[in-house]
C-alpha cells in the first residue's frame, strides 16, 4: 500500500501511456511529465505568493490579504486574472524582440532546472550523468535573460538593475557551485539521483543525511546565502530596489510580461530550494527510518515548502544589503569558507570512521567561521574626519 | 560573532508572527468597510450649509451674501441670489440662494469659507464616503444635498456647534433687546409727547428726540457688527 502510494504518479503515468502504441510512448510520457512539472510548480507559486503575502504580514503585525475568498485564498487567481488584463506596455525605443524574449528565456531556463530534480523515487524527468552540471548551467542562463530584459528596456534604471543583478549573480555563482562540490566530493557523482541515494539510508533511524555533517553543515550555510543571492531574494534583493531603482530590471515590464518575471523569480526559488533539498536535505527521503512509509514525494515538496518559509522568513527579518557589503560578503567570506570547506571535506574523506574526524572538522570548521568573520569582513576603523584648511 | 544579530532578528519576527495570532493588541489595523474608528471632532472633509428648525429650504442661515465664493482658492462655490426675501433667525428679512452649489472635485477642504462666513451658515461635514460613479451631477451638490441640519452639525462637532450656538443666542437676545429698548424709548417718547402738548419747551423734545432717533438707526447696523465679530 505504502509502495503504492510511493510510486502512485509513475504507475498513473504507466497507465496513460499504455493505451497509445508503442512508438508513440516515450514523447508522450515526456510531454505528460513536462506538463505536470509545469501544473504542480505553478501551483506552488500561487502558494508560495500567498505564503509570502500572509507570512509578512503577520510578521509586520498585519493581517495580509483577507478579502478574495476565506482568508485571503483565492487572492493568487485574484492577482492572475488581473495581470493578465492588464495593458502590456512596450517602451517605443525599447528592442521590442529582445523585450519580448527576456521573460519568456526566463521561465523556459528557471523551468528546466527541474527536468533533472528528483522529486520523488523513480521520479525524475531526465536521469542525467551530470545532472548537477545540467541544473548550474540553467541556473546560468537566467541571467542572461535578466541582462536581455534590463538592456532592451532602454531605461538606465532597468539597466542598473540588471548590471547589479549580473554581477551579483556571478559573484554568489561561485560559492553556490564550490559548496556543492563537497557533495560531489562525497558521491563521487555529479547525478541527483545518486545524491539522494547515498543520503537515503539510516542508523539507529536518523537519516545520513549531508546537512548533518560538519562540512555538510558548512556547505549548507554557504548554499543557503548563495541560493537567496542567487534568486535576488532579500536581503539581496538589490537588483531591483524599489527605493532605488524602482524595480530594476523588469522596471518596463507591465501586464503578463511582468507576471513572467514574477513567475520566474518564484519559480527559480523553488528550483534552488529543490536543488539544496536534495543535496544537503536528503532529497525525497524521510526524515526517520519509521516515517519511510510516507509517500517520497510528500517529503521533497514539504522539505521545498519549508524552505520556501525560510527564504520568507529571512525576506522578513533583514534588511537589504549594500552593494559593497554584498560583494565584500561574496568574496571574502562565503568564497573563502567554501574553499576551506573542500579541504575539510577531503579530511573527512581520508581520516576513516569514527570519532576523531567529527572533532577535527567541526573544529576546522567553527574557527574558520569566527576567524573568517573577523578577519575577512573587519572594517577600518576610521576615525572622525578631520579638515585642514589652507591657511 | 557573525549571524548572531540575524539570528535575533530571526527570532524577533517569529514572536511578532506567532504573537499577531494569539494576541489581537498586535493587529492595529481597522478593516474599514466593516470596522470604522470614531471621527475625531477636528475632522473635516468636505462643507455643508446649516439649516435651523425642520424645515431646510425655509431655515437655511445662508443669506447668499457671496463672501465664501469670492474668498474660495479652488472657486468651487457658485450662488445665485434670490430676488424675495425670507426672514432669518432674528426675524430679519434677508435674500437666500436661490442657487448654492459646491463642486466636491474641486474642493480642497481648505475651510477658508467656514472662516470667512459672517452667518455660521457654512461648516465643515466629516462625511467622506462621497466617491460616486456619476463624475458630472453627482459630485456637483445643489443646496439640497449640502443643507444639513443643526442637530447633525451637533453630532459631528459638538463643541463648535455649542460654542456658535451660544454666540447666535447671544446676538438673538441683543436684538432682541435693542428692539425692547426701543419699544421702550418710543413708549417714552409717545409719553412724552403726550406730556409736551401742554408745556413745549425746546430742550425738553431735543432730549427725547435723541433716543428716538438712535434704535431706528442702530438696528440694521447692530446685526452688520454682530455678524463682523463672528
Amino acid at each position: 500500500m505504502a509502495e503504492r502510494a510511493d510510486q502512485l504518479f509513475v504507475f498513473i503515468l504507466h497507465w496513460l501511456v499504455g493505451f497509445l502504441p508503442a512508438t508513440w510512448r516515450p514523447a508522450v510520457a515526456v510531454v505528460l511529465c513536462v506538463a505536470s512539472i509545469i501544473v504542480v510548480f505553478g501551483f506552488l507559486f500561487a502558494l508560495a505568493v500567498l505564503m509570502e503575502r500572509k507570512g509578512l504580514g503577520r510578521m509586520q503585525n498585519r493581517y495580509g490579504p483577507n478579502r478574495v475568498g476565506v482568508f485571503g485564498i483565492l487572492q493568487p487567481l485574484a492577482d492572475a486574472v488581473k495581470s493578465l488584463t492588464k495593458e502590456d506596455i512596450v517602451p517605443f525605443r525599447s528592442d521590442a524582440v529582445v523585450h519580448f524574449l527576456a521573460p519568456v528565456l526566463l521561465v523556459i531556463t528557471v523551468f528546466m532546472g527541474f527536468a533533472v530534480l528528483p522529486v520523488g523515487r523513480n521520479m525524475v524527468l531526465v536521469n542525467l550523468d551530470s545532472s548537477l552540471l545540467f541544473f548550474f548551467a540553467m541556473g546560468a542562463s537566467t541571467e542572461l535573460a535578466i541582462f536581455m530584459a534590463g538592456w532592451s528596456s532602454r531605461n538606465k534604471y532597468s539597466l542598473l538593475g540588471a548590471m547589479r543583478a549580473v554581477a551579483q549573480m556571478i559573484s554568489y555563482e561561485v560559492p553556490l557551485l564550490l559548496s556543492s562540490v563537497v557533495i560531489v566530493m562525497m558521491t563521487g557523482s555529479l547525478s541527483l539521483v545518486k545524491m539522494v541515494d547515498a543520503q537515503n539510508h539510516y542508523t539507529w533511524g536518523l537519516p545520513h543525511w549531508f546537512v548533518f555533517t560538519p562540512w555538510g553543515f558548512a556547505a549548507f550555510l554557504m548554499f543557503l546565502i548563495a541560493s537567496t543571492a542567487e534568486t535576488n531574494r532579500t536581503p539581496f534583493d538589490l537588483p531591483e530596489g524599489e527605493s532605488e531603482i524602482i524595480a530594476g530590471y523588469f522596471t518596463e515590464y507591465s501586464g503578463f510580461k511582468f507576471a513572467l518575471f514574477f513567475l520566474g523569480e518564484y519559480v527559480g526559488m523553488f528550483g534552488i530550494a529543490g536543488l539544496g533539498t536534495t543535496l544537503f536535505l536528503g532529497g525525497w527521503s524521510a526524515p526517520f527510518a519509521f516515517l519511510s512509509w510516507v509517500p517520497s514525494w510528500i517529503w521533497f515538496f514539504a522539505k521545498v515548502e519549508l524552505w520556501i518559509c525560510l527564504f520568507i522568513w529571512l525576506r522578513g527579518t533583514l534588511p537589504r544589503l549594500r552593494q559593497d557589503q554584498l560583494m565584500n560578503f561574496a568574496w571574502k567570506f562565503v568564497l573563502p569558507m567554501t574553499i576551506l570547506n573542500l579541504v575539510v571535506a577531503a579530511v573527512w574523506r581520508f581520516m576513516g570512521e569514527g570519532l576523531p574526524r567529527w572533532l577535527v572538522c567541526s573544529a576546522v570548521v567553527v574557527i574558520a567561521y569566527v576567524a573568517m568573520s573577523r578577519v575577512g569582513l573587519r572594517r577600518k576603523q576610521i576615525g572622525p574626519r578631520s579638515y585642514r584648511y589652507a591657511e | 560573532m557573525l549571524g548572531e544579530g540575524i539570528l535575533k532578528g530571526l527570532v524577533e519576527t517569529a514572536r511578532n508572527f506567532a504573537g499577531s495570532y494569539f494576541s489581537k493588541d498586535r493587529l492595529t489595523t481597522v478593516e474599514y468597510p466593516e470596522q470604522r474608528i470614531p471621527q475625531v471632532e477636528a475632522a473635516r472633509v468636505f462643507p455643508f450649509l446649516v439649516y435651523d428648525g425642520t424645515d431646510w429650504a425655509a431655515g437655511l442661515r445662508c443669506v447668499a451674501c457671496q463672501i465664501c465664493e469670492k474668498e474660495c482658492p479652488p472657486k468651487c462655490i457658485y450662488i445665485e441670489k434670490s430676488t424675495d426675501k425670507k426672514p432669518d433667525y432674528v426675524g430679519k428679512m434677508q435674500i437666500y440662494p436661490a442657487r448654492f452649489d459646491i463642486d466636491v472635485s474641486v474642493c480642497m477642504s481648505c475651510q477658508i469659507c467656514v472662516e470667512v462666513c459672517p452667518f455660521e451658515a457654512i461648516k465643515m461635514d466629516t462625511e467622506f464616503e462621497l466617491a460616486t460613479d456619476d463624475r458630472f451631477a453627482g459630485l456637483l451638490l445643489d443646496k439640497s444635498r449640502l443643507a444639513k441640519s443643526n442637530e447633525y452639525y451637533y453630532t459631528i462637532h459638538p463643541t463648535e456647534a455649542a460654542e456658535v450656538d451660544a454666540r447666535l443666542a447671544e446676538e438673538k437676545a441683543k436684538v432682541e433687546a435693542k428692539a425692547k429698548a426701543a419699544a421702550e424709548a418710543a413708549a417714552a417718547k409717545a409719553a412724552a409727547k403726550a406730556a409736551a402738548e401742554a408745556p413745549a419747551t425746546a430742550p425738553a423734545s431735543a432730549d427725547a428726540a435723541q433716543p428716538v432717533q438712535a434704535p431706528s438707526v442702530k438696528t440694521p447696523e447692530g446685526g452688520k457688527t454682530a455678524g463682523g465679530e463672528q
